[in-house]
C-alpha cells in the first residue's frame, strides 16, 4: 500500500501547527520566521518607546524629579540596547530578509533553515534577560556602548547580563548574516544573474558580509570586559595597567560598521518602495549596487570618528576625517538615484510612499550633520552633546524605523491578504513625522550650545526649548496608537487585496497572497527586470 | 513495509520536484569560520597594541618557555595531516582505517590540551598579575576552548564512522570534511598566535 504525495502532504500539514500557533513554534519556513522577527521586535519597540518616553518626561524639566538619577541611567542603557539590538537590527535584516529574500532569488526556503529558526529564538530569550537585570538588580547603567572604565565601576550584575544578551543578539545576527550570504550567493534560481537581483538583496548582501566580519570582535571585546568585571583582569582598567582606548577601537570597530548593519537594509526596502509607487524604473541600478558595496568597505574603515576627543593622534584623525567624508560619496548617489526614481514618475500618495518620502528628507538631514560630524573641528566642540543624539535618531528613526513602517504598509498584503487602511495610515505617518521632528530637530540646537548628553539633569537655560522636544516625543509615542488600531481593524475586517495589490513586478508579488508553503506552486518565476515599470518592452509580468 | 515503501516514493519524488543546487554547507561553514576568526583578529589587534603602547611596570614576569609551545605546535601539525589520513581512507572505503585516523588525530588534540594545561600550571605569572599575562590567558585560553570543541566532534565523527548507519560513508563525507576544515582553520590560529605571542 502506498500513500499518494498528497495524502502524504495532508499529513505533514497536521502534524505542523497551523494558524497562530504556528507563529509560537519552532517552524523553519521562513515566511513564518520572518514575521516572528517583527513581532517580536515591534513588541520591544513597545518597551523601548516606553523608556524613550520616560526620560523625554525626565527631560521636560531640569531637575531629575520624575526618574531618580541611577533609574535613568538604567533607562538610558536599556532603551539604547533594546532599540539597537532588539528592534532595529532583528527587524530590518531578520524579519524583512527573511521573508522577501528567498522570493527575490527564487528559493522555497532559506540556505539553513534550522540554523534560521535557532537564530529567531536566541531573541527573545536574551530580550527578557536583559529587560529581567532591571529588576535584579539594577540594569546595566553605562549606556550602549559600555566604555570602560564605566562599565566596570557601575553596579556588576546588571553589566554582566547586559554582556550575555548582547553576545547572545550577536550570536543571532551573526547566523541570521552567514543564511543570508548562503542564500544570495548558493541558492538563486537557475538562470537569475547577480545584477538582475531586486536592490534588497544586494542591501543584505553587503549588511550580512558586515555582520560577519565586525560582530565577532564585539563578541571577543564584549569577552574581555566580563573578564575585567568578574575577573578583575586589567584589559581596559587603567588602574590595572590596562588601556581604555583599545576597548574603543574594538567596540566601534564593531558599532560604526553596525549602523550600517541598521541602515543599509533600509537603503534596499526603499528602492523596492519606491518604484512600485511611482510606477517607473529604479535609477542606476548599477550604480546603487557600487556605492553599497562602497558603503561596505568605506564603513570597515571609518570607526575611529567616534573617537576624535580620545586622545587620538592627528594622523588618524586626518585618516578617519577623509574615511568619512567619502562614504558621502556613495551616500549621495543613492540619495539622488531615489530623488530620479521619483522624477517625473506616476506617484500614489500611499501611506508606503508618505513614509518612504519622509525617510529621503530625514535621511538628508541625517547624512548632512553626518559629514559636520566627520570634521574633527566640529566634532570636538559637539561631542557627547544632544547634536549627536539628534544626528544618529535622524539616521535610526528617521531613516531605518520610518522604512520599517513603509515597508509594513507595502508588504502587509502580501503577508495577510488584506490591505491596510489609508485614512489611519496617513494619519500615523502625519503624526510620526511631526512628532520626530519636533523631537530631534531642537536638539541640533541644544547640543550646539552645550547640553550635554546622556545626563538626567541640565542647566535651566535648556528648559524651554527641551519641552518642545518632550511634546515631540510624546507625539511620537500617541502615533502608535493609530498603527495598532490600523492593524487591529484591517486583520480582522480589511478589505482584500488581491494577489498584487500595486501591481509590482518584484517576484514575491508573482505568488498568490498570503504566499503558499513552499512560495509558489510550480516552479519559482524568472524574473529578469523586476523594476520593469513603464518601459513597453518590459510591460508584462515574465511568467515560466 | 508500508512505511518503507511510502518514504522510499517521497524520496523519489523529492529528488524530481526539488531544484538541484551543488552542496553549500561548505560554503555557510566557511563563512562561519571567518567570522570566527575576525574574533581572533580582534583579540591580536588587541594583544598587539598593548605590546606597543602599554609598557609594563616594572619587574613584571612575562618570559615564556619555548619548549612546550613547540611540541604543541608540533602536535597540531601533526595532528592536521593525519586527519587529512582519515578522509583520504574513508574515500577508499576503509572506514576502520579512517577510524584509527582520526582517534589519533584526537589523542594528539588531547595531549595538545595536556601540554597546554601543563604550561599554565608552570608559568610564573597568573591571570591578574598584568597586561601580558591577562592577554596572554584568554588568547590560548580562547584558542585551547577551540580544540577541545574540535577534538569533541572528531571523537564523534570517529564514533559515527565506525557505526554503519550511513552517517558518513565515502558518499556522505560531509560531516568529515567539515570538522577536517574547523580543524585546520583551529591549527592555523594556533600558527599565527604562537608567531604573534610566543615568538615576537
Amino acid at each position: 500500500m502506498t500513500i499518494s504525495i498528497d495524502q502524504q502532504k495532508e499529513n505533514n500539514k497536521s502534524l505542523q501547527p497551523n494558524g497562530w500557533l504556528r507563529y509560537f513554534s519552532f517552524s523553519l519556513d521562513h515566511k513564518v520566521i520572518g514575521i516572528q522577527y517583527l513581532v517580536c521586535g515591534f513588541l520591544f519597540y513597545l518597551i523601548g518607546g516606553t523608556l524613550a518616553s520616560a526620560i523625554r518626561i525626565e527631560l521636560a524639566s531640569p531637575m531629575s524629579d520624575f526618574l531618580p538619577r541611577d533609574v535613568y541611567n538604567q533607562f538610558l542603557t536599556l532603551h539604547g540596547t533594546i532599540m539597537i539590538f532588539l528592534w532595529i537590527v532583528p527587524v530590518v535584516n531578520g524579519a524583512f530578509g527573511n521573508y522577501l529574500i528567498p522570493f527575490y532569488v527564487g528559493a522555497r526556503d532559506m540556505a539553513f533553515p534550522r540554523l534560521n529558526a535557532v537564530a529567531f529564538w536566541l531573541i527573545p530569550p536574551s530580550g527578557l534577560m536583559l529587560i529581567a537585570s532591571y529588576f535584579v538588580e539594577g540594569a546595566a547603567q553605562s549606556g550602549w556602548t559600555a566604555y570602560p572604565p564605566l562599565s566596570i565601576t557601575t553596579p556588576q550584575s546588571g553589566q554582566i547580563i547586559w554582556i550575555i544578551s548582547v553576545l547572545l543578539l550577536g550570536g543571532s545576527s551573526i547566523f541570521g548574516g552567514i543564511n543570508f550570504i548562503a542564500t544570495i550567493i548558493k541558492l538563486r534560481r537557475p538562470g537569475l544573474k547577480l545584477m538582475q537581483l531586486p536592490m534588497y538583496c544586494w542591501a543584505m548582501l553587503g549588511t550580512s558580509l558586515l555582520v560577519v566580519l565586525s560582530t565577532p570582535v564585539l563578541a571577543g571585546t564584549l569577552i574581555l570586559l566580563s573578564f575585567d568585571i568578574v575577573a578583575h583582569t586589567g584589559f581596559f582598567n587603567p588602574v590595572l595597567g590596562g588601556n581604555v582606548v583599545v576597548y574603543q577601537h574594538l567596540f566601534w570597530f564593531y558599532s560604526h560598521p553596525a549602523v550600517y548593519i541598521m541602515v543599509l537594509p533600509a537603503f534596499g526596502l526603499v528602492s523596492e518602495i519606491l518604484p512600485v509607487h511611482s510606477r517607473k524604473p529604479l535609477f542606476g541600478y548599477k550604480t546603487m549596487v557600487f556605492s553599497i558595496m562602497g558603503i561596505v568597505v568605506l564603513g570597515l574603515v571609518v570607526w575611529a570618528h567616534h573617537m576624535f576627543t580620545s586622545g587620538t593622534p592627528p594622523w588618524m584623525r586626518l585618516f578617519f576625517t577623509i574615511a568619512t567624508s567619502f562614504i558621502a560619496v556613495p551616500t549621495g548617489i543613492k540619495f539622488f538615484n531615489w530623488v530620479a526614481t521619483l522624477w517625473g514618475g506616476k506617484i500614489s500618495v500611499n501611506s508606503a510612499m508618505l513614509f518612504s518620502c519622509g525617510f529621503i528628507i530625514n535621511f538628508v538631514f541625517g547624512g548632512i550633520t553626518g559629514v559636520a560630524l566627520a570634521q574633527v573641528p566640529f566634532d570636538i566642540h559637539v561631542h557627547d552633546t544632544y547634536f549627536v543624539v539628534a544626528h544618529f535618531h535622524y539616521i535610526v528613526y528617521g531613516g531605518t524605523v520610518f522604512i520599517i513602517f513603509s515597508s509594513i504598509y507595502h508588504w502587509f498584503p502580501k503577508v495577510t491578504g488584506k490591505m491596510l487602511g489609508e485614512k489611519l495610515g496617513i494619519l500615523h505617518f502625519a503624526i510620526t513625522f511631526i512628532g520626530f521632528n519636533l523631537c530631534f530637530a531642537p536638539q541640533h540646537w541644544l547640543g550646539l550650545n552645550g547640553m550635554p548628553r546622556r545626563v538626567a539633569e541640565y542647566d535651566p537655560q535648556f528648559e524651554f526649548v527641551n519641552q518642545i522636544s518632550s511634546i515631540g516625543a510624546l507625539l511620537m509615542a500617541i502615533s502608535t496608537i493609530p498603527f495598532l488600531v490600523n492593524i487591529f481593524l484591517s486583520v480582522r475586517n480589511g478589505k482584500d487585496s488581491g494577489d498584487n495589490p500595486w501591481n509590482a513586478l518584484t517576484p514575491e508579488w508573482l505568488t498568490s497572497s498570503p504566499p503558499p508553503v513552499e512560495n509558489w506552486e510550480g516552479e519559482a518565476p524568472l524574473v529578469e527586470e523586476p523594476y520593469g515599470y513603464g518601459d513597453p518592452f518590459f510591460g508584462e509580468n515574465k511568467k515560466i | 513495509m508500508t512505511t518503507l515503501d511510502s518514504s522510499k516514493e517521497i524520496q523519489n519524488n523529492k529528488s524530481e520536484v526539488s531544484e538541484n543546487h551543488e552542496d553549500f554547507r561548505m560554503f555557510g561553514l566557511v563563512t562561519f569560520l571567518i567570522a570566527d576568526g575576525m574574533t581572533f583578529a580582534g583579540f591580536f589587534a588587541a594583544y598587539l597594541t598593548y605590546k606597543a603602547v602599554n609598557p609594563l611596570p616594572e619587574g613584571a614576569i612575562y618570559e615564556l618557555e619555548l619548549p612546550i609551545p613547540t611540541l604543541n605546535t608540533i602536535l597540531l601539525l601533526v595532528s592536521s595531516a593525519t586527519f587529512h589520513k582519515a578522509g583520504k581512507a574513508l574515500l577508499k572505503d576503509k572506514n576502520s582505517d579512517s577510524q584509527k585516523w582520526l582517534i589519533l588525530t584526537a589523542f594528539l588534540g588531547i595531549i595538545f590540551l595536556i601540554c597546554q594545561l601543563f604550561e599554565y600550571f608552570h608559568l610564573p605569572f597568573g591571570l591578574t598579575d598584568n597586561l601580558f599575562a591577562s592577554t596572554f590567558y584568554a588568547l590560548t585560553g580562547f584558542h585551547g576552548l577551540h580544540v577541545t570543541l574540535g577534538t569533541l566532534m572528531i571523537l564523534i565523527i570517529s564514533w559515527q564512522t565506525r557505526l554503519n548507519t550511513g552517517r558518513i560513508t565515502s558518499k556522505n563525507m560531509f560531516p568529515l570534511e567539515a570538522v577536517e576544515l574547523y580543524w585546520h582553520f583551529v591549527d592555523g590560529i594556533w600558527v599565527i598566535l604562537f608567531i604573534i605571542l610566543y615568538l615576537l
